[in-house]
């Protein structure tokens, strides 16, 4: 298959970059961009199970954004009891969890049981999130407490030997998809459902199980996103994780996996993945186009990428 | 919870008929721009406040408040109040200035009331009240304050907000302040207002220049996100960072003295509760409260911090 194009596309952004600032290839810029990579990443890999199934999730960013805010909530009233301390980390660490599969779970119901569209559905509880979290911070931000902060925030920026822990946790995620894709059961049955819901079907493969788990998982991951994202700035609002579903998205097609579901490809969407975030990284770090063509040179390279995936897959 | 109590008093008085109402009770249609982000979720909350406050006080009065997230669904919003409620005065925060003039004057040419809030309307003179924020002013109070940290001038790095006129009156203000002061703009990108865009835009521009000596963020959200890039880059060459708009942690952290946040400028999202209140006056009371009503920026430092700070405001 196609495995040049985004590729091709990478190595090119990376040596623009290398050729325009200095300070493009130093540890703390690469460190930069990997860890703020890490959470649409960690999201992506779970979409990247959902698109091949033949879903779609689009209520990723809001939900991200509802579980940050049911953190913080949590954490903060949990604060006179528990103490600052591991427990009271651990405490909000499990919220995420199990907001995310909750809100994974739902949308799994509402689209293999009840058999509605994942567009409408999704489009449905990006909504409700998003009211939801700017109901809880009554239109402001929800701000953690200010010692909290200090005790968690080191889950954003520590890490092993330089490596800070976003950037370990994306990595093992990916590695953990990468395996579930392409050698575990579980990933032939994502691409058989996402190929012919009813070949799978007489295939005995159980579809609607299937693709329940992908929104379950897609689910866990957006609550592991929202764990790395919270100690950043200790806060959520309105405007966090705003588009990030549509990130999210770009970054599985433009790693190779079809938008139709039948294939996906994890280690692709990692590349696609990190092409988003050079492209802002590069933008930021020159002043070569005005910043008012940002979106559009975003635009290009989306599309370039996809293009070249295409040539390739024409030609062999 | 009051925001379902509004919705539920605006069917109930749909049901009862409009015509009953408009012989003693005067509505009031009060249109902005939904929460999306800190400015504007303290507007939000201003604005259910005084209308809470205002119900009490003036009980032939009635409110509609409608949050509209683009400015088409602004549009709708308006004409909805017009059809359905029948307003005696209409108090608007435009989304954006260029598709609202337009219905704002229909609304006008048929005898409501209008009060225009910070965003002016494109054609001059439809509204009866312009409450206004004082754009410039904002850019060059800031500018001053810097030329008057900097006086040997320096480098700087500024963060705009999201591209629009307001965006583009502030950041001319701020040029024209600093002219000549031998501060230099080394760079300005867009952080669009938004805490997540402005940390990664920091961290950009930390990498990219070895030298920073201070920084505009123009805003308190995306203040938050250069300090958080900056303390974690671990860098000393910044010697402060200046917002704006008045949010309350950061006007906390002016008034402790933080050495990092040394002062701010207001842009007060209460200025849309001036303008509900003055378009109040004016419907229940003969006293003129016509014209322009500008709200100036002013310099929040060490000093005044103190009658800048709503502890119990979402901003």
């Amino acid at each position: 298959m196609s495995v040049l194009g985004p590729i091709l596309a990478l190595v090119i952004l990376i040596v623009i970059g290398a050729a325009l600032n200095g300070n493009f290839l130093s540890a703390g810029n690469i460190n930069n961009v990997l860890s703020r990579s890490a959470f649409i990443g960690i999201i992506a890999v779970g979409m990247t199970f959902v698109i091949t199934a033949g879903g779609l999730d689009l209520s990723v960013g809001s939900m991200a954004a509802f579980i940050a805010g049911m953190m913080i909530l949590v954490m903060n009233a949990a604060l006179p009891t528990l103490g600052v301390g591991i427990p009271i980390i651990l405490l909000g660490m499990l919220v995420a969890l199990i907001a995310g599969i909750a809100a994974g779970m739902l949308n799994g119901f509402l689209i293999t049981t009840l058999g509605i569209e994942a567009f409408i559905v999704t489009l449905g509880t990006m909504g409700i999130y998003r009211s939801l979290v700017t109901w809880l911070a009554n239109g402001g931000t929800l701000s953690l407490d200010f010692d909290l902060r200090t005790f968690y925030r080191p889950v954003y920026f520590d890490g092993i030997l330089g490596v800070s822990w976003p950037i370990i946790v994306f990595a093992v995620v990916v590695i953990l998809g990468e395996i579930l894709m392409s050698r575990a059961r579980f990933g032939r049955h994502c691409a058989a459902t996402g190929s012919n819901e009813h070949v799978a079907h007489y295939s005995s493969v159980n579809v609607g199980r299937t693709r329940m788990l992908t929104y379950i998982m897609l689910g866990l991951l957006v609550g592991v996103a929202t764990i790395m994202y919270v100690p950043r700035l200790g806060s959520a609002s309105a405007s966090t994780g705003v588009l990030w579903e549509l990130e999210a998205i770009a970054a599985v097609i433009i790693g190779g996996t079809v938008l139709k579901g039948g294939f996906g490809r994890v280690w692709g969407t990692v590349i696609g993945v990190l092409i988003l975030s050079l492209i802002d990284n590069i933008l930021n770090l020159t002043d070569l186009v005005s910043p008012y063509l940002n979106g559009a040179i975003q635009g290009v390279i989306i599309v370039l990428a996809v293009i070249l995936q295409r040539e390739a897959k024409a030609k062999g | 919870m009051s925001y379902l109590k509004t919705i539920l008093a605006g069917t109930a008085a749909i049901a009862i008929g409009t015509a009953a109402m408009a012989q003693d009770t005067k509505v009031i249609g009060v249109s902005i721009p939904a929460a999306t982000h800190g400015w504007a979720g303290g507007m939000n909350f201003h604005a259910q406040e005084a209308i809470e406050r205002l119900e009490e006080v003036y009980p032939d009065l009635d409110f509609v408040l409608a949050t509209a997230s683009d400015a088409v669904k602004q549009v709708n919003d308006i004409e909805d109040m017009v059809a359905t409620r029948n307003i005696s005065a209409l108090v608007v925060l435009p989304f954006e200035s260029d598709p609202i003039t337009p219905p704002v004057q229909s609304v006008a040419n048929s005898g409501v009331w209008v009060t225009v809030v910070d965003r002016g309307l494109s054609i001059p003179g439809i509204e009866d009240l312009y409450v206004a924020g004082d754009n410039p002013g904002f850019g060059t109070v800031s500018g001053e304050f810097m030329r008057s940290q900097m006086p040997d001038g320096g480098k700087i790095v500024v963060l705009r907000g999201i591209p629009t006129t307001i965006d583009n009156e502030r950041v001319a203000g701020f040029e024209a302040a600093i002219e000549g002061s031998g501060i230099e703009i080394v760079g300005m990108e867009h952080g669009n207002w938004n805490r997540d865009d402005s940390f990664n835009v920091m961290q950009d521009f930390l990498s990219k220049y070895d030298q920073i000596d201070a920084v505009w963020a123009s805003d308190d959200d995306m203040a938050v996100g250069v300090l958080a890039a900056i303390e974690a880059a671990d860098r000393q060459d910044v010697k402060f960072v200046l917002g704006g708009a008045g949010m309350k942690e950061m006007v906390k952290r002016v008034m402790d003295g933080d050495a990092m946040i040394p002062a701010d400028v207001t842009y007060p999202p209460s200025m849309i509760a001036t303008a509900i209140e003055l378009t109040a006056v004016g419907m229940t009371s003969t006293a003129p409260v016509s014209g322009t009503f500008t709200i100036g920026s002013v310099l929040v430092t060490p000093d005044n911090a103190a009658q800048f700070y709503y502890p119990d405001s979402p901003f």
